[in-house]
């Protein structure tokens, strides 16, 4: 088949059939990565350029690996180490790299919108990595991934994500992406984090954890940014984890079967218990593992294409 | 030396006059508003099928000049105006230096006069250097020519201070005009705080970090007894908030731009940067509010808010964009587009708009009129004839507009100042 996009700049673009797609290529990247051998040549000799304004080590490397495995030669940038801390517009270090040729840029950006404002100075596909609090498209990928293999599917399934939902591009992609996908979404979190007409998403809201909690198929928590306390959002961090900790007591509210998330990095101890984040409902390290094989099923479909990947 | 406009539609909302009439001016006034006039000897232009008012007056324009010459200069500005149908402007004073004394004051006349007929008014600080601490030198300012203060892009923070401006400038005639902005609960925001805004994942600045202050400026109006003008409101609360007063009759008066009555913050969606504006572009129920307020002339003025702002500086990420769009050439065609064809506001209201109001809010006897014996500043336009601007058209030195390659229905056709006619194109 034919990818019919040239950028994944947000899940808000995608069909439901679209996702599927993805995830079902993920699959097969999955299998690639079990070989003794972990490579296959689809992108070879495609430049993918990473272009890290905002630093991320998980993210990073995950996509570097997907790269790797996929053949692809990457180029890692940033912003640290470059021309932006001279006062370089993105514009600008777009129009510059540009003319090395890559073939994609995997960007992450603390602005929602830089991938849109760069689209029109380039040739190569763009994929988002998280700009801002606006998407984060692959993570909303690998969490839909690591939903599927332990849900079969998305129907019905009730979702809770909870924690600071104001600020977070995850929220934003899995919200979009669970709600094409027939899931029903829940977001929870303290009243100054959660942000007015939030429900206009597709959402329910709530600011009670625990009612929240109640009978749900996949608990997503978000990471609180320390800083946040810093800026008044909410008293003190120890509040924060008892009204809002995903502890064992209150797991025991969820459906039996329930699994729980988080995008990491985790901060145990306040938006999530060590007893549950190592618990036996926790798939939080798969959802890294995945992470691998959705990126390169992105990057495959984006700048590959044509064959079919499992031939190789 | 004299000049006929021959057979326009006069729509003259200061007299009440609204049919096809001539105008004969001689000496840079208007000597006779009448059917059929005939003189000797007159230079004539035809104005059959178009409509003659008189001459339009921006009372929110950034000139640039001095220290921002890249964005835009007097000159530049100015030629803007005057394609755009304006007669005279005022300017905002967060120059480089503020104008927040004379010899600013007088530097913006010398050059205005220097490049262009359009007459302009420069607005000067409420607060030296705009900082929102002590008082501008009113009495030297309005010795050279300052008619009305502003901290434009910067609020008055602190009430004393606002109910001192106001006591002072008051007592000398001068008028307050306040960007009413809470920057406190605008925070970081940077778009309208909605439903866009939360799927953007931009932060969000709520209508109350405008309808606040304008509520304070409400009640220091009411303290004080003087005037103050809100400089372009863009929120349902706002305008409520100046109906209800005028209604008590405090000496409040509102103004709107083109860009608030013309787009919603649906605009924002594709992180265009030249839809990012202070205050912002609002949701539905707030621009047919702005519309409202237009119609019923609880906002008295439409005035542009014109902020050029260089192509590298608007070429950035959505969030670190300077806030503001051109307008001057854009805001009779879309005023006439947008709120006269479809019946939102009337002929007259628009003409009082964007003439009367502003001429007796800022006491410009002279104008705002086509009264014989008035300066002969007329701005003609055409309810028929289509504005399409390309980038080429613009006159400003900035080009940051959404509305390029808008069709948009009317056009101006010619201004007119002190009796010289200049066309638009």
């Amino acid at each position: 088949m034919t990818w019919p996009h040239k950028h994944l700049l947000g899940i808000e673009e995608l069909s439901a059939g679209e996702i599927t797609t993805i995830l079902d290529t993920a699959d097969k990247m999955a299998e690639i990565s079990s070989r003794p051998m972990k490579k296959v040549p689809v992108l070879r000799a495609k430049l993918v350029v990473n272009l890290f304004f905002e630093n991320s080590t998980r993210t990073r490397s995950s996509f570097e690996i997907a790269e790797k495995r996929l053949s692809a030669d990457a180029l890692n940038f940033s912003a640290s180490t470059s021309s932006v801390n001279k006062g370089e517009s993105l514009v600008d270090t777009i129009l510059n790299i540009e003319r090395m040729q890559p073939d994609c840029y995997v960007m992450r950006h603390a602005s929602p919108g830089a991938g849109q404002l760069i689209k029109d100075f380039t040739k190569a596909s763009i994929v988002n990595a998280g700009d801002g609090a606006h998407e984060h498209p692959t993570q909303a990928l690998l969490d839909a991934m690591t939903i599927r293999q332990r849900k079969g599917s998305f129907k019905g399934l009730q979702v809770l994500i909870a924690g600071d939902i104001a600020h977070s591009r995850v929220v934003r992609s899995n919200i979009h992406l669970l709600n094409k996908m027939g899931a029903k979404v829940t977001v929870c979190g303290p009243a100054t984090l959660l942000p007015p007409q939030v429900e206009s998403l597709g959402v329910k809201a709530t600011t009670d954890f625990e009612g929240a909690v109640a009978g749900k198929d996949v608990v997503m928590m978000l990471r609180i940014q320390l800083e946040r306390q810093k800026r008044g959002m909410f008293p003190s961090l120890m509040e924060y984890y008892q009204r809002y900790g995903l502890t064992e007591e209150r797991l025991k509210l969820a459906d039996k079967d329930v699994i729980v998330m988080h995008p990491g990095p985790m901060n145990r101890g306040v938006e999530i218990a060590s007893e549950v984040a190592d618990g036996p409902y926790s798939v939080i390290l798969d959802q890294v593992e995945n992470g691998v094989s959705v990126r390169m099923a992105v990057l495959y479909l984006l700048l590959g294409g044509g064959e079919d990947v499992a031939s190789h | 030396m004299s000049l006929l406009i021959k057979n326009g539609r006069v729509v003259d909302p200061s007299t009440g006059t609204d049919e096809t009439l001539d105008i004969l001016i001689k000496d840079g006034r208007i000597a006779a508003v009448d059917k059929k006039l005939s003189p000797r000897g007159a230079e004539v232009f035809d104005a059959t099928g178009l409509v003659v008012a008189p001459g339009f007056i921006d009372m929110h324009v950034h000139l640039r000049e001095p220290g921002y010459e890249r964005k835009e200069t007097i000159a530049s500005g100015l030629a803007a105006a005057l394609a755009g149908g304006f007669t005279g402007v005022c300017c905002m004073p967060n120059t480089d230096p503020v104008n927040d004394n004379a010899s600013v004051t007088r530097y913006v006349l010398d050059r205005a006069k220097a490049s262009s007929p359009v007459a302009v008014y420069p607005i000067a600080a409420i607060t030296k250097d705009s900082k929102g601490e002590e008082l501008s030198p009113y009495a030297e300012l309005k010795e050279a020519g300052v008619r009305a203060l502003s901290d434009d892009g910067k609020p008055v923070v602190k009430s004393s201070v606002m109910r001192r401006a106001m006591e002072y400038a008051g007592s000398l005639g001068l008028l307050v005009i306040d960007h009413a902005e809470d920057p406190d609960l605008v925070g970081e925001g940077v778009m309208h705080e909605g439903k866009i805004s939360v799927r953007l994942g931009l932060r969000g600045i709520p209508a109350e970090a405008e309808s606040l202050p304008i509520a304070r400026d409400i009640a220091l109006a009411k303290l004080t007894g003087q005037r103050v003008h809100i400089a372009h409101v863009s929120t349902k609360q706002g305008v409520d908030a100046i109906r209800a007063a005028k209604k008590k009759r405090l000496p409040v008066t509102g103004e709107a731009a083109p860009h608030h009555f013309s787009l919603t913050d649906e605009a924002v969606l594709g992180f265009d940067s030249n839809t990012k504006m202070n205050p912002p572009l609002r949701d539905k129920e707030d621009v047919e509010a702005v519309i409202e307020g237009l119609a019923d002339g609880t906002l008295d003025v439409i005035a542009t808010d014109h902020a050029p702002h260089a192509y590298e500086e608007k070429m950035v990420e959505f969030d670190r964009a300077p806030n503001g769009i051109i307008g001057l050439q854009t805001a009779v065609p879309l005023t006439l587009d947008r709120l006269v064809r479809p019946n939102r506001i009337s002929l007259k209201r628009m003409v009082d708009a964007f003439s009367c109001a502003p001429a007796r809010i800022l006491g410009l006897e002279a104008k705002g009129t086509v009264r014989p014996g008035a300066d002969a500043d007329l701005t003609i336009f055409s309810l028929r004839k289509e504005t399409c601007l390309q980038a080429a058209d613009i006159k400003s030195l900035s080009k940051n507009s959404p509305f390029l390659g808008a069709k948009l229905k009317g056009a101006v056709v010619a201004t007119v100042i002190a009796g010289q006619v200049y066309p638009a194109s």
